[in-house]
């Protein structure tokens, strides 16, 4: 069973269509790649999956269970974490509270415990407090823990909003257009830290990317969006060399 | 990282001893006399303005929405813990019991408000947010004016007109008295208490603060969408904070309540007027910095009373105070000057979190 | 009084609220600040006017005229010594409060100077009175203040259209650092904004005196703040919406205080308002802006 299995997804804003008929099928544990033209539809396709928008055609199942059209909050829930095009932290808390707030549904205490300092507040603040330090651990920001979000420099901006999402504990990361703004080592570093990351974390990883070699570098499988609707799919080498995909990218 | 935990408590721990320090200081001046009564007619009404502060500071610095009603909430829990004991007066006789009570009828109604205006307010944005906000707390202010409650040995009259129409027995009570409010409220307040109350505020909200509701808090207001896709019912923390920060004012209410003998909703105490006086306190203060909107809360409050000696132009002066200590500290051209001559400052303000103090 | 004489009464008021509405939502959409001071602006114009005409015996057109040049300007200091060093800061709020302070400065010096008790105002109109058919008198000041508002309306819609100074403003209300890039002076742009809404100010204090001829330093207070209400009801950034918000918020406010209550009048008049902006949360004429996901 694929974890992820979307089948003629489909959303037209106003009379435009702007995803239509989009099938996708993501095994456990594939790094898979979202790839088109600018203005194709692939931030609008994950805003679907992610609840942002709600589809008028299609069905989405994650691990087997239906989310279809379910808010983001219960996607989240399910097990989907999402990075976002134009990078959203938290930008007036510390890089180690951002984690925390992604932890927020691993970890529970009441808000009675929270006020009057109760023992459980503490043994889990202490357990929250170890989490986050361990994945920021993971993308080597454990050094600028109590540095305001705001004054990271970019690259590790990106890294944060990737380490804040995998906090949720997923089953399927999905990072749009995680290298975008980046200069080649950083884009190297990314590339390493991504397989990481699915590798030590048993991650399912979906993402949107228009840096070439990134995706050929790491995507395993392809599907390529063009005006909303699928143009190919399949393993990254043969989509990349298809003359349609070739045409679309590079125009007439 | 054990290092950083015991920075937070010790900033916390700063703000409860400034607090404990100066009511020592007061209790000092009071008994060796040297106090003026006119000060001493400001303590209970300084405590007040205080949790108002910092209540506020909890809805437009930690939730981060623009609410300009605050005054309305203060008006639900003088309003009706002060109704409540004068019901409970003959039935209650211990006094102090009487005004905790008192002081829970009046936090949990301004709560219970809270709740009902956050849940359509809420979703709305930023200045229509605060304009709807304003708007209730002047019809919060209006309909009090207008209720008209007695008893009597049939029970409860009520009455949006005037006292003869509630048909009353002539051995009833006037309990609430139109837009003369309510008379004879059993005077409870003390400074002490309401140092208590201050103490008990500031710790609730800096707890809420440095915990995971307040970090959820925190995330909504620095960016919705992406806390919605970590997991985290906006709505649910919305009115968590607002119904809480509204709650408190109550309090404040209470205590402001219990402190006259004649209680009235006038524009003055209780419209737009306060809840604009209360958002001055909190923006100079420092937004969402707590033990700033404390200090901010008590400076404001006395200036104009130090100021008597200039009598008629201490208002003039007091305003023009106000802007230039705006532009002194908010002016981005203002601020790259300091940051030249006086760089340190700068720089510790800018690393320290929203909310970390 | 019949229903009729009660709603044009309200029109009457409602175009006084639009004139101040417009300011508010002129400022708003272009500055993109909460003039707070905008009512007491009103106010000052009621005691210039006052002044001109019955301390020094002038005209009531050249009392009109002084009063619009006095606000005028005092709107367009107040912009570059309050506002304008304020523009880029880091939280809104800064400006606002700003604006609170100035609020509080100008009632604290009419205060002063003209002492709190209430100033009976001459009115400046002298346009007799209609009566029709015996049943029904509508006042000059009536008359005078909702012709005022439809030309001031339809010469600002023209003005922002087909100037190129409105164009200008339009385009700094859509995005400051773009017009300023195509050469448009984005504090001129402003400081004229200011301009003609102190200057609508000063003709809608005249108004509101003429009308309701008892004068304090806290009379532009209530107004401006009714005025904000009805240009957010109207939709914010909308002249159109501020003039439809205003003679709303005016008939919804004297119908309330006739059929209703006049103590529960205004608390009437705000629950309307929630009520729109429940229905829709950015009023009768405002656009809904989709946040970028």
């Amino acid at each position: 069973m694929a974890l992820l299995d979307v089948k003629n997804l489909g959303i037209s804003f106003g009379g435009l269509q702007a995803v239509n008929a989009f099938d996708i099928q993501i095994e456990k544990g594939e790094l898979y790649g979202l790839i088109g033209p600018n203005g194709a539809g692939k931030t609008t396709v994950f805003n679907l999956l992610t609840g942002v928008y709600k589809p008028n055609e299609g069905i989405v199942k994650l691990d087997g269970s239906d989310i279809t059209g379910k808010s983001t909050i219960d996607i989240s829930k399910a097990g989907a974490a999402r990075t976002f095009q134009n990078i959203r932290l938290f930008k007036e808390l510390s890089v180690r509270d951002n984690v925390k707030v992604g932890l927020h549904n691993q970890y529970h205490y009441n808000t009675v415990e929270g006020i009057f300092r109760l023992p459980r507040y503490r043994k889990v603040e202490k357990a929250i407090n170890e989490r986050a330090m361990e994945i920021l651990k993971v993308f080597e920001l454990e050094g600028t823990a109590s540095v305001l979000a705001a004054n990271l420099p970019y690259g590790k901006q990106r890294k944060l909003e990737i380490a804040r999402a995998l906090a949720t504990s997923p089953k399927l990361l999905l990072l749009d257009e995680p290298a975008a703004g980046m200069n080649p080592n950083e884009t190297k570093e990314l590339m390493d830290m991504i397989q990481f990351v699915r590798d030590k974390f048993d991650m399912t990883v979906l993402l949107i990317e228009h840096d070439m070699k990134l995706v050929s570098g790491i995507c395993e499988k392809l599907t390529v969006l063009n005006f909303g609707e699928v143009l190919a799919q399949g393993v990254t080498s043969e989509v990349l060399n298809n003359p349609q995909v070739i045409t679309a990218y590079l125009g007439e | 990282m054990l290092k950083k935990i015991d920075k937070r408590t010790k900033n916390n721990f700063i703000t409860y001893a400034m607090i404990i320090i100066v009511f020592m200081v007061v209790q000092i001046l009071l008994a060796s006399q040297s106090v003026s009564s006119l000060m001493q007619g400001l303590l209970v009404p300084l405590c007040v303005y205080v949790i108002l502060a910092v209540s506020l500071n909890f809805t437009v610095g930690i939730l981060g929405e623009l609410s300009l009603g605050h005054a309305g909430f203060m008006c639900v829990g003088a309003f009706s813990s002060a109704f409540f004991s004068m019901c409970t007066k003959d039935v209650i006789t211990l006094g102090g019991l009487r005004f905790f009570l008192a002081l829970i009828v009046g936090a949990l109604s301004a709560a219970l408000f809270g709740v009902l205006i956050g849940i359509p307010v809420l979703r709305l944005k930023g200045d229509y947010l605060a304009i709807v906000t304003l708007a209730f707390g002047e019809i919060i202010k209006n309909i009090v004016n207008t209720l008209f409650i007695g008893k009597d040995s049939a029970g409860f009259h009520f009455s949006l007109k005037d006292s003869i129409s509630m048909n009353m027995e002539p051995g009833g009570e006037v309990l609430v008295n139109g837009p003369q409010g309510i008379t004879g409220t059993p005077q409870n307040s003390t400074f002490t208490i309401g140092v208590i109350l201050v103490l008990i505020t500031v710790f609730i909200i800096l707890n809420m603060i440095h915990s995971r509701d307040g970090r959820a808090i925190m995330a909504i207001r620095d960016n919705r969408i992406a806390a919605e896709s970590v997991g985290i019912d906006i709505t649910k923390y919305k009115l968590m904070a607002f119904s809480i920060s509204a709650g408190l004012a109550g309090a404040a209410g209470v205590l402001y309540a219990h402190n006259l003998t004649t209680l009235n909703a006038s524009p003055k105490n209780f419209g737009y007027n306060m809840s604009i006086m209360i958002l001055v306190f909190v923006v100079l203060g420092g937004i969402g910095n707590i033990r700033g909107s404390v200090i901010a809360a008590v400076i404001l409050t006395l200036l104009p009373e130090l100021l008597r000696g200039l009598s008629d132009y201490r208002m003039l002066v007091y305003s023009i105070v106000l802007i230039v200590m705006m532009l002194f500290n908010w002016a981005p051209k203002v601020r790259e000057w300091r940051e030249r001559h006086m760089p340190k400052n700068l720089l510790k303000r800018k690393q320290t979190a929203r909310g970390d103090k | 009084m019949s229903f009729l004489n009660y709603l044009i009464n309200g029109i009457s008021l409602g175009s006084v609220y639009a004139i101040i509405a417009l300011g508010y939502t002129m400022v708003y959409g272009i500055a993109k600040m909460l003039n707070f001071a905008h009512g007491d602006v009103i106010m000052i114009g009621g005691y210039v006017s006052l002044l001109a005409s019955s301390t020094m015996g002038l005209s009531p057109l050249l009392s009109i005229l002084i009063t619009v040049v006095v606000c005028t300007a005092l709107g367009v200091i107040i912009e570059k010594i309050a506002y304008r060093p304020l523009r880029n800061a880091s939280s809104s709020l800064a400006v606002l409060i700003t604006a609170i302070g100035v609020s509080y400065f100008l009632q604290n010096v009419a205060l002063l100077i003209f002492g709190a008790n209430a100033k009976s105002y001459h009115s400046m109109v002298s346009v007799p009175a209609i009566n029709i058919a015996g049943k029904m008198t509508i006042t000059g000041e009536t008359i005078v203040t909702v012709v005022s508002c439809i030309i001031i309306m339809v010469v600002l819609t023209m003005f922002i259209k087909k100037s190129k100074s409105g164009q200008a403003m339009l385009a700094v209300s859509e995005d400051k650092g773009a017009a300023q890039l195509m050469g448009i002076n984005v504090n001129k742009t402003i400081s004229l904004t200011f301009a003609i809404g102190s200057g609508l100010a000063a003709l809608a204090g005249i108004l509101l005196c003429s009308a309701y001829p008892s004068l304090t330093p806290y009379t532009g207070a209530m107004p401006g703040i009714k005025a904000f209400v009805a240009a957010v009801f109207g939709g914010i950034g909308s002249i159109p919406g501020a003039f439809i918000g205003g003679i709303l918020l005016g008939v919804i406010e004297i119908l309330g205080k006739a059929y209703i209550s006049s103590q529960l009048a205004d608390a009437i008049v705000f629950a309307v308002l929630i009520v729109v902006l429940l229905v829709k949360p950015t009023g009768i004429l405002g656009k809904n802006i989709q946040e970028k996901v």
